[in-house]
């Protein structure tokens, strides 16, 4: 059986979590602790080692998803995450612009792990304060190149969208690497 | 869509670079920590009018201020122009001889610079930006080009330590210049100098060797630069990530018996697996 992988990368409290739950057939695999962190107290609990959610294809295909731990004492994950993946999403806070500059530092360090195709999704869209992915691009000074989507991480439908749009990607790499 | 935030996390330079660069139109509102608040508005994309402490200051006082008028010249019009609007105020002084067009607009221009120029020292103050929000029609509006605004204010910027952070290993980054023309902004000598050495080859670090600057100076002129959006970072040509190697290698040992087409099948599968959850 072949296993792919995508990563789920992204600041503390962006939703990387319930993305990933929006979508995997099995309950997301995931180690949470309570925070001990006053400054990072924006939730009751964060991932401390990684999510990990499951699309199986079919009898010899399955896709697995990685969240990236929340927390920066744990960026020791984040190479060994990166490891062989297909592509990955890097996820953002629209409604923190505090967490901006964490989420290109992560984009940053992603990028420089493999030249896989990545996407920027721009969660908590439904939200009245979020910045908008247009905004957001040039807030983080993202390649026109790259997509910046919307996304609502607890909207199936929206974290599809995200998916399927770096599988395009994914896809439009390997013809361009063809011809 | 809103835009809120505090400048401790979006600092100046990069909200006017957005404002710039996505040729909004509105008022920025932004709280001072002893409530002298700045308002600036904006219509695509320039700077039109600023005003610190009160949206409502009249054209004399800002005269004063930038010092074309002097405080009893502005009394006396003040009492003789009863609208106070800046329009009569203007058609005042210019029937008067009191001040010439050139010197109102450089006047309300200084004005407009100062306040802006401040705020790039701001470290922190919650920020809201209005969509679409202009200044009452009587205002005298004169619109600057942000470019030289953001250049200028990040000249200014004096703080190693934000550079540093900023841009942390000049041996590791070369320069790319935009598609932005530079006809129309305002660069030092030593920013045209350091413009003449770029190159896919060339790290920062060796263009502040060749045009004689320490890491400081070139720091200050690179970061005033990047926040114009006149150029962007790239890795240098032949530069070799050390972790970006392996990662790639073992990617492609993953790769190995699996023809093009059998790639691309996967990721075609996954596609149809997703569309159907």
């Amino acid at each position: 059986m072949q296993t792919v992988k995508m990563v789920i990368t992204g600041p503390f409290s962006a939703g990387k979590t319930q993305f990933i739950s929006s979508v995997s057939e099995i309950d997301v695999v995931t180690t949470e602790r309570k925070i001990s962190s006053d400054a990072e107290r924006v939730k009751e609990e964060t991932t401390v080692a990684m999510d990990f959610g499951r699309i199986t294809v079919d009898d010899d295909l399955v896709l697995y998803l990685f969240g990236t731990p929340g927390q920066r004492r744990f960026d020791f994950m984040w190479e060994i995450l990166a490891e062989g993946m297909l592509g990955f999403v890097v996820l953002i806070d629209s409604v923190r612009p505090e967490t901006f500059r964490e989420a290109k530092h992560i984009l940053e360090v992603f990028r420089g792990y493999a030249e896989t195709p990545y996407v920027v999704a721009a969660n908590k869209q439904d939200l009245p304060d979020a910045w908008s992915p247009e905004d957001l691009r040039i807030a983080l000074k993202i390649d026109k190149n790259i997509k910046v989507l919307p996304c609502v991480a607890r909207d199936k439908e929206s974290v599809k969208n995200v998916l399927l749009e770096l599988l395009y990607s994914i896809l439009e790499r390997m013809q361009n690497e063809e011809a | 869509m809103a835009l809120k935030g505090n400048l401790r996390d979006f600092n100046t330079s990069q909200l006017l670079n957005l404002i710039n660069l996505a040729h909004k139109t509105g008022k920025l509102t932004i709280d001072g920590h002893d409530s002298q608040g700045v308002v600036l508005y904006f219509k695509d994309g320039r700077l039109i009018r600023a005003s610190q402490g009160s949206d409502s200051k009249k054209l004399t006082d800002i005269l004063v201020q930038a010092g074309k008028l002097s405080p009893d010249q502005a009394h006396a019009v003040n009492s003789r122009v009863p609208s106070n609007t800046d329009r009569a105020i203007g058609r005042y002084l210019l029937e008067h001889r009191l001040i010439s067009r050139d010197d109102i607009i450089q006047g309300v221009k200084d004005y407009m610079l100062n306040i802006v120029y401040d705020l790039f020292t701001w470290k922190e103050g919650n920020f809201v930006f209005e969509q679409d929000v202009l200044p009452d029609g009587d205002k005298l509006v004169i619109p600057l080009n942000l470019d030289n605004v953001i250049l200028e204010g990040s000249r200014r910027i004096q703080e190693s330590e934000k550079l540093y952070e900023e841009l942390p290993d000049l041996g590791s980054i070369a320069l790319k210049i935009t598609d932005k023309p530079l006809k129309d902004v305002k660069l030092t000598q030593d920013d045209w100098r350091v413009i003449s050495h770029i190159h896919p080859r060339n790290t920062v670090k060796q263009i502040a060797q060749n045009t004689n600057m320490d890491e400081f100076q070139i720091r200050k002129i690179v970061y005033g630069m990047l926040q114009a959006g006149l150029v962007e970072l790239v890795r240098p040509d032949g530069f070799v990530d050390r972790r970006q190697t392996p990662a790639y290698e073992r990617r492609e040992r993953r790769g190995v018996g699996q023809t093009p087409a059998e790639k691309r099948s996967v990721v075609t599968k996954l596609i149809e697996r997703i569309k159907r959850i």
